[in-house]
């Protein structure tokens, strides 16, 4: 395989790894305050994403910087072309970063009440905003010849990328809801475990919506068979969940999420950033890429490293794999 | 103003601010670690009190540290895209390994840490909290490397046909003579931070609350005040080799912290100076005699070269234009870095000799409280300030102009509407975490002497530590 494929495949894999793990604590980031009906609950509820969330988040600060290490105009491209809504986005994961860790400091009501505010819009907003940018990923932007972005704000706000930000969040909450189901015990785990299915329900909906969509505008034979893998997933994690299997719930929704990030790479691939202005602006691969020796180098060290970050970051799902209690 | 110097502004506010959490972070998980280990060996409690007092401080203050890193991620692309394009080739691969050997590692041993105390056998969790403190050290070296190529570009050629800097040598990168200086002077910077924190906040207890914890909070004023002397010491002694270095790739730069226009054969080193700085005329000033030679070239009869002579060869080398950067903002910056460094320092040594063999300290000494950890602050900010604006008109020297670097395509209405937007947001957080940071420490060692259970409950309760 050409380098230039493999740090596709790598920053494919670090977005998807980054939905799939961030996906959950967005969702539950969205839901406890509503799920948990008292502070105990909500504690409970928070405390499961509690040692994992800055971890999840770091796949995100990697896929940054390894776009800008291995196709540094597709980094350049899209953050400068994204602007307002990579700013949204940076605003919200700030606000909720600040008040996931600030929450527990004090131990007052008001206090609680505006670190769940800013942890619900962070969470929101840019799994919302995140949608948006990959629908207009794989839509095709306006892009001129130096592969620069012309459109404005309204440019990416079109009806295909808002239900793709609209999905985002929906197979969140659902992914998040299950997790909680998985993760807590009592009340609790059988509340979210309920809303996960009438959730579902709309973010099924939505998915197939999204992801027909998507391979209509540009897929090809392997990009619809993921895509199809992954709306099957997402069923099967549906079902798992109505018949309170709630482990195979959640591995058919990180699945299901996992598939349907790749399908939209798939689809993409070897285009980055589709120009919807003349074919000859599109942003490709070879086009983006870093120099033979740094892609070369990168592989290495990534291909050393990489497999000790998994080892460890399983590891913390396995000291915190036990069910939290409400006390 | 343009969308230059928007771009500019921007970046330097929401650098600076990231900035004021990034020494505090490096110095405080090792003392905590430090710490921990001291309970570890010698099972005495004040140990594991101040670990988890301390720990507490440093998690308030990380939580703002990694926000704001985020910004730091992505802004290269959203306001310098022209930058990011040229040396993407190059500054991308430091980048990228921060992430992968630093960030990963910080975030998922911290999270270990905090919510560990009572589920992991005490060496595994000991060996959690080092795990980060190994990953701030990293983060500090790659992102450090990144910026001293800027400094000093080194392991690259131009490919004129992309018309971007391409890495040949990712060891020469991350060698450069200029990161070898810089790593040692920004971690011995940071620690300064960390001591004084930690015998600033001592100290305030020990004269408001003198009968709670007394022996406890004398021993951090101690470890604190002791921290910042070492570190004073290393950060003199790194940053006179940094000072030699950057005399050599950046000579202009070393000239304008001297605001030293012609060149001097022996140079004196200008400690004040009453005047306009711009070569004209000099109303009053203080000056050593050959130190500035010696600081340097290492000689005291060394010759160092003057702003205008450094113009003059620029322009043959890389064409007309201005070559200086903004002088009184050197000049004064260079100054302030050493003068309130030193200052802290010299309040640290006091500290420990008012309170040698059991002395308390004097009431009046609590207006020190706040000032000792905000110096050595303030020191690390006009250090940046000078070795950044220093490096001005360029921004990889040498190489790109910063004028180049600015996103094409990017209005200033989006540059302003993000530029307040994150001035506002900071502002407020900073009160916010002021505020909560205060708190807890007047909040003292209430709740930290529970030693943690060794044996794990089934199922999990809530994490108490944090959450």
């Amino acid at each position: 395989m050409e380098l230039t494929t493999v740090w596709f495949v790598a920053i494919a894999t670090l977005w998807t790894g980054y939905f799939v793990l961030e996906g959950f604590d967005f969702g539950v980031g969205m839901l406890y305050r509503v799920l948990g009906r008292n502070e105990p609950e909500r504690r409970a509820a928070i405390s499961t994403i509690g040692p994992v969330w800055d971890g999840n988040e770091v796949w995100l600060i990697m896929a940054g910087a390894a776009t800008f290490a291995a196709f540094p105009e597709w980094y350049a491209t899209l953050f400068s072309g994204f602007y307002l809504p990579l700013f949204a986005i940076l605003v919200g994961l700030i606000l909720r970063g600040v008040a996931l860790e600030y929450r527990g400091k004090r131990d007052e009501p008001v206090w609680r009440a505006r670190m769940d505010a800013m942890i619900v819009t962070g969470s929101i907003l840019p799994a919302l905003l995140w949608g948006v940018a990959f629908g207009n990923i794989v839509r095709g932007v306006p892009l001129d010849a130096s592969h620069e972005y012309v459109g404005g704000l309204g440019t990416l706000l079109n009806p295909f990328a808002l239900l793709g930000g609209l999905t985002f969040v929906a197979v969140f909450v659902t992914h998040g809801a299950i997790f909680l189901a998985l993760r807590t015990t009592g009340d609790l785990r059988v509340r979210a475990n309920r809303l996960a299915t009438r959730t579902g329900a709309v973010a099924a909906v939505l998915m197939i919506a999204f992801l027909a969509w998507a391979q209509a505008l540009r897929g090809d034979t392997v990009s619809v068979v993921v895509t199809v893998a992954a709306v099957v997933a997402f069923a099967g994690g549906l079902v798992a969940n109505l018949v309170r299997r709630e482990g195979w719930a959640f591995v058919g929704t990180t699945l299901a999420i996992g598939l349907a990030v790749v399908s939209l790479f798939v689809a993409l691939f070897p285009d980055v950033m589709p120009s919807t202005l003349d074919p000859g602006s599109t942003l490709t691969i070879v086009d983006a890429a870093s120099s033979a020796y740094t892609l070369k180098v990168m592989t290495i060290i990534t291909a050393i490293f990489m497999p000790l970050v998994l080892l460890y970051q399983g590891w913390t799902y396995w000291v915190f794999r036990k069910r939290v209690v409400v006390a | 103003m343009d969308t230059l110097d928007l771009a500019r502004w921007q970046f330097a506010i929401t650098t600076v601010y990231h900035f004021f959490f990034v020494p505090v972070t490096i110095s405080l998980v090792a003392i905590t670690a430090g710490l921990q280990t001291a309970w570890y060996r010698t099972g005495k409690e004040k140990y594991l009190r101040l670990t988890k007092f301390y720990g507490k401080l440093f998690l308030i203050n990380i939580a703002m540290g990694v926000v704001t890193g985020l910004v730091q991620e992505f802004q290269f692309g959203m306001n310098w895209s022209d930058y990011s394009r040229f040396v993407g080739d190059v500054f991308g691969a430091p980048l990228a390994l921060e992430g992968l050997l630093a960030f990963f590692l910080e975030s998922t041993f911290i999270g270990l840490w905090i919510f560990g105390w009572d589920r992991l056998p005490r060496l595994v969790h000991l060996g959690c909290i080092w795990m980060v403190v190994l990953g701030t050290q990293l983060s500090a070296y790659f992102i450090l490397a990144a910026n001293s190529w800027m400094q000093n570009p080194v392991g690259f050629r131009v490919n004129p046909e992309r018309g971007r800097a391409e890495l040949t040598d990712l060891w020469a990168v991350l060698t450069n003579k200029v990161v070898l200086v810089t790593f040692p002077h920004t971690i011995f910077a940071a620690f300064m931070v960390g001591g004084a924190f930690v015998a600033g906040v001592a100290l305030w207890h020990l004269v408001r609350r003198p009968d709670t914890d007394r022996d406890v909070f004398r021993s951090a004023l101690k470890i604190g005040a002791s921290i910042v002397l070492v570190a004073s010491a290393g950060v003199a002694i790194s940053g006179d080799l940094q000072g030699k270095v950057m005399t050599e790739v950046q000579p202009m730069k070393m000239a304008a912290a001297e605001a030293l226009y012609e060149t001097e054969k022996p140079a004196s080193f200008s400690a004040f100076t009453i005047g306009t700085l711009d070569g004209s005329k000099e109303i009053f000033s203080i000056k050593v005699p050959y130190l500035l030679s010696f600081l340097a070239t290492g000689h005291f009869d060394g010759e160092v070269k003057g702003i205008n002579s450094l113009q003059d060869a620029y322009e043959q080398l890389y064409g007309p234009g201005s070559y200086k950067p903004n002088i009184p903002l050197t000049y004064w910056t260079f100054r302030l870095m050493i003068g309130v460094g030193m200052a802290s320092a010299a309040v640290a040594l006091w500290l420990l000799w008012t309170t040698r063999r059991g002395r308390a300290p004097a009431r009046w000494l609590v207006w020190l409280a706040a000032p000792l950890p905000l110096l050595p602050l303030a020191a690390n900010t006009f250090g940046w300030i000078f070795t950044e604006t220093g490096r001005q008109p360029w921004l990889v020297f040498g190489l790109l102009p910063t004028a180049s670097g600015v996103s094409p395509g990017t209005t200033s209405g989006e540059v302003i509407t993000s530029l307040v937007g994150f001035t506002a947001l900071y502002g407020v957080l900073a009160v916010v975490e002021t505020k909560l940071l205060l708190r807890t420490i007047r909040g003292g060692l209430a709740g930290t002497d529970a030693p943690p259970d060794e044996a794990p409950e089934q199922p999990d309760k809530p994490l108490s530590y944090a959450y």
